[in-house]
């Protein structure tokens, strides 16, 4: 998020896109509830679904899956044409608006509707409202991002924000939820193929360098790696013969899960670690048991990039270890030695090898997390990004054209599938689905499908059904719902027995790499 | 300053800004007014009359948390009025259910050894549950109630416990509005309301129905609320009285990616409850449904306790040196064999940034490729 969470009680109005907030970010969801009902906040929902958070919404959106970059191209042509910009924060702040002004130009409301479905007078008001207001918020989860064109839509809705000054001001800003507790912070460390922390790039000389020293080591690969997704598509193929995956359930969370299986029975050595016997972990070569959050100290960074403590407070069961400790003990076995004493120290070497956390220790941790960038240990750290400038200097424009997503649906599969997560389970059900009351509440996979789509197939609620994809197919009961509209129908994905993700289009990002799992084709029929 | 902006509370001055209130003023000051229905970050409804001072001038004792600090005010928070007006108050909410802690009628020398023999009494099935962590029952001591003036209604409400996670326990209930006002105004999940009037008052769920049934979605934001034992979390309730040593331990929640803070209680090495942190952000003491009852997984009997090794296509429990080493012969003799790039690592956004340093640091330094990612994507 470029601004806090706190801040959304600063907005004047709140643009939720692509996120289904008070199922998965419970907590979040009251700030938005609360900053409409006492704080007298606008609220626009742009969501495929009739989502619970609408009821708090002036004006709820709905658009067609996968065609948010025509639906914001849309809102600034209104806004540009209507003259609803701070001409002089375009003008001093950001560059490219010519390209941007000459791409939206086609994007009337009139061509908008017909590609998002969204009325003309729908998108108008909503684009008068966002660029009115004083202080606008744009929240988005994977609504936005999971897509083929999952950057764009990012790209688009930074577009957005700078184009009406929103940038850098409380009650403003892009924030993206994160939807898992550290996915933030495996970003920030490292985790990523092509940078170090802090997203210190690897095909940076300087930079490779410098870590070669700080780890001692003489040349360290220079060119960077592969995504999981694309470890995953293309498996030995592609080279990889061994994987080790650490707290990771790709046998469930990954797209079109009968390739996923095909490449992880490929792989000559798996190894994974994890706290239980996962779907992934039942395929492995070597299982290496794996102390859970409350076993271990540590820290996570959550999605207004805070950083704050992790405090072990049982014992793990039997030989479970810290993460930290396995890799540590391997890695010497292999010959490259690690001797760390406590997670603490890990944190002292990241401070030094990574700019952003230059000033974060567990001694400042103590009492409240410090928002990254961090520079120097006398730093307040940053919750607003972007205030007088853009950290990269100007705002860049990316004038961006409308593309369709890779699947739509035809006569042989004549629905939209979209897929998400519901309030009692929590991605791949590892953690909540050993909880007896959560499971007694959202005990099984269903198909949610409008009341009008039930009827013409001839549907009623608790049928089951079987749903197919080219990919693949499931059976799960049918739930008729006011949440769903006619033509699209919506799976959580959590479920392995019926596993949504045997449906998905593994179709990726060019840029990002990430699946489209919020738009496929699927037919539906009774059993 | 200007001197419009004091006001006097027990004989000393101090500052102000217009609109807080007398009970905000004495917090950031460090005096102690009691309060049972206040609650943070929820307008005031001034209903238990628990946090009433004396304010010179004025006729009647005002409800300091609803009060604005007004200039040159003159409030006294533990006058004699003060303290009698709040011992009829705690005596008439003692007496309005089942508060059998027996706080009444006890001489105030006895309390512990009343406690621990409370304690001892293997069949005293009806010992509050939120013996020792009840408002209600704090203030009853603090203030010495002891008198048994009032008989306690007859239950008018059953218990309500068809439902996972939350037993409410009408009979337990002083009607203080917390759970509405924290129900309402800080999740704003508008699911419970007052309903029906006078001595038939209940907290109900829409038109007074089970919460399960209900708009509520069990986040629990009205247990933590509730002083007294009317809202039980059911895990807590089962784990058994905590008359042992327990702790509270503060951490982040491993969900979803807010980050809420939140208090790990255990005892004898299991968390049998947890809490929000109301002093710290992002949540101040919020969570939702899976941060505060989706925690079994932790004692969850199918946890992994020993390394396993695949033999004969079944895993087989294994030592950490034999499993080890094992696969830091395979991954060696697979790089050495078809190069650092054949090896790829999947790190997590479930595990701490200690956690992926260290993985990603393995990788490159140790394995030497940059094929390292984690799910972010899916």
């Amino acid at each position: 998020m470029t601004n806090p969470i706190a801040d959304m009680e600063k907005s004047d109005v709140i643009l939720i896109e692509g996120s289904n907030t008070t199922e998965n970010h419970p907590v979040l969801s009251s700030y938005v509830k609360r900053a409409v009902t006492f704080k007298g906040a606008k609220l626009i929902v742009v969501d495929p679904r009739k989502i619970d958070i609408t009821r708090f919404a002036t004006l709820w959106l709905r658009p067609t899956l996968g065609t948010d970059v025509a639906f914001i191209n849309g809102m600034m042509y209104v806004i540009i044409k209507e003259r609803l910009y701070p001409e002089d924060y375009v003008k001093s702040r950001t560059v490219g608006f010519e390209d941007l002004q000459k791409t939206v130009e086609k994007y009337t409301p009139e061509y908008v509707e017909g590609i998002t479905g969204i009325p003309k007078d729908q998108l108008i008001e909503a684009a008068r409202l966002y660029a009115q207001a004083p202080a606008a918020s744009i929240l988005y989860a994977m609504g936005i991002t999971q897509h083929t064109t999952g950057t764009d839509n990012v790209k688009s809705l930074a577009n957005l924000a700078m184009l009406c000054g929103n940038m850098g001001i409380p009650g403003g800003g892009v924030n993206p939820l994160r939807g898992q507790n550290n996915v933030q912070g495996a970003c920030d460390l490292g985790g990523l193929p092509n940078v170090y922390t802090g997203y210190q790039k690897v095909d940076d000389p300087a930079i490779r360098e410098r870590m070669e020293k700080a780890w001692g080591v003489d040349k360290l690969p220079d060119k960077p790696g592969l995504t999981v997704t694309e470890i995953m598509e293309k498996g030995p193929e592609g080279g990889i013969k061994s994987l080790y995956i650490i707290g990771e359930n790709p046998m469930v969370s990954d797209p079109d899960l009968n390739h996923a299986k095909k490449t992880l029975e490929k792989m000559d050595f798996l190894v994974v670690q994890d706290i239980f016997l996962t779907e992934t972990a039942k395929m492995a070569d070597v299982v290496l048991p794996a102390a859970s959050f409350a076993e271990k100290e540590g820290t996570f960074v959550n999605t207004e990039r805070k950083v704050q403590r992790v405090r072990k407070a049982v014992d793990s069961p039997g030989e479970a270890r810290e993460d930290w400790k396995i890799i540590s003990e391997l890695s010497t076995r292999m010959g490259y030695s690690m001797n760390y004493k406590s997670a603490e120290s890990i944190m002292e070497e990241i401070a030094r090898v990574t700019p952003s956390y230059c000033g974060i220790n567990y001694e400042r941790l103590q009492n409240d997390g410090i928002h990254w960038p961090c520079p120097t240990t006398d730093h307040p750290g940053t919750p607003c990004l972007h205030i007088d400038q853009f950290t990269c200097g100007m705002g860049v424009f990316h004038a961006l054209e409308y593309k369709p997503p890779a699947e739509l649906p035809d006569d042989e599969y004549p629905f939209y599938l979209t897929t998400g997560r519901v309030l009692y389970q929590f991605h791949t059900g590892t953690m909540t689905m050993k909880s007896q009351g959560l499971n007694e509440i959202a005990p099984e996979c269903f198909v949610e499908i409008s009341q009008q789509d039930a009827e013409e197939n001839g549907i009623g609620d608790g049928n089951l059904l079987r749903i197919a994809s080219r990919r693949g197919e499931i059976e799960a009961k049918a739930r008729l719902s006011d949440k769903a509209v006619k033509g699209t129908i919506f799976i959580p994905f959590h479920y392995a027995t019926a596993a949504a993700n045997k449906l998905t289009n593994a179709a990726l990002d060019p840029i990002a790499k990430i699946p489209e799992f919020k738009v496929c084709a699927v037919r539906i029929e009774k059993t | 300053m200007s001197s419009e902006n004091i006001i006097v509370i027990d004989g000393k001055e101090y500052a102000f800004s217009p609109g807080e209130t007398i009970l905000e003023v004495a917090e950031k000051n460090g005096i102690d007014i009691p309060t049972l229905c206040y609650l943070k970050g929820a307008s005031p409804t001034g209903s238990c009359r628990i946090c009433v001072v004396e304010v010179e001038g004025a006729r009647a004792l005002v409800a300091s948390c609803a009060a604005p600090a007004g200039a040159n005010m003159v409030v006294r928070t533990e006058s004699p009025r003060v303290l009698k007006a709040r011992r009829l108050n705690l005596e008439l909410l003692l007496a309005s259910g089942q508060h059998n802690c027996l706080a009444q009628d006890m001489d105030v020398d006895s309390w512990t050894d009343f406690q621990l023999s409370a304690m001892g009494v293997k069949e005293h099935e009806d010992l509050c549950p939120a013996y020792g962590n009840c408002k209600l029952q704090d203030l009853a001591i603090r203030y010495q109630v002891k008198t048994n003036r009032f008989q306690p209604p007859d239950t008018r409400y059953p218990i309500e416990n068809v439902n996972p996670f939350i037993v409410r326990d009408f009979s337990r209930c002083i009607l203080c509005g917390r759970c509405v006002q924290a129900c309402n105004e800080i999740q704003v999940n508008n699911a419970i309301s007052f309903g029906y009037r006078g001595a038939e008052s209940k907290i109900v769920a829409r038109g007074d129905l089970a919460l399960k049934d209900s708009d509520c979605v069990f986040c629990g934001e009205c247990v933590q609320a509730c002083p007294v034992g009317a809202l039980i979390s059911k895990q807590d309730l089962l784990a058994g009285p905590k008359h042992d040593e327990t702790m509270m331990v503060r951490t982040t929640c491993a969900y979803c990616g807010v980050g809420c803070q939140l208090y790990l209680h255990v005892r004898d090495n299991k968390v049998f409850k947890v809490t929000g942190v109301e002093d710290a952000g992002p949540n101040f003491g919020s969570l939702c449904v899976k941060g505060r009852f989706g925690y079994d997984f932790i004692n969850d009997p199918e946890r992994l306790t020993t390394p396993l090794i695949r033999e004969n296509g079944n895993l087989r429990e294994a030592s950490w040196d034999e499993a080890l080493d094992l696969v830091s012969e395979r991954f060696g003799r697979i790089k050495e064999d078809s190069g650092p790039d054949s090896i790829g690592v999947l790190c997590s956004a479930r595990i701490t940034n200690e956690d992926n340093y260290l993985a990603q640091k393995f990788t490159r330094a140790a394995i030497g490729t940059n094929n390292i990612d984690h799910c972010a994507r899916l």
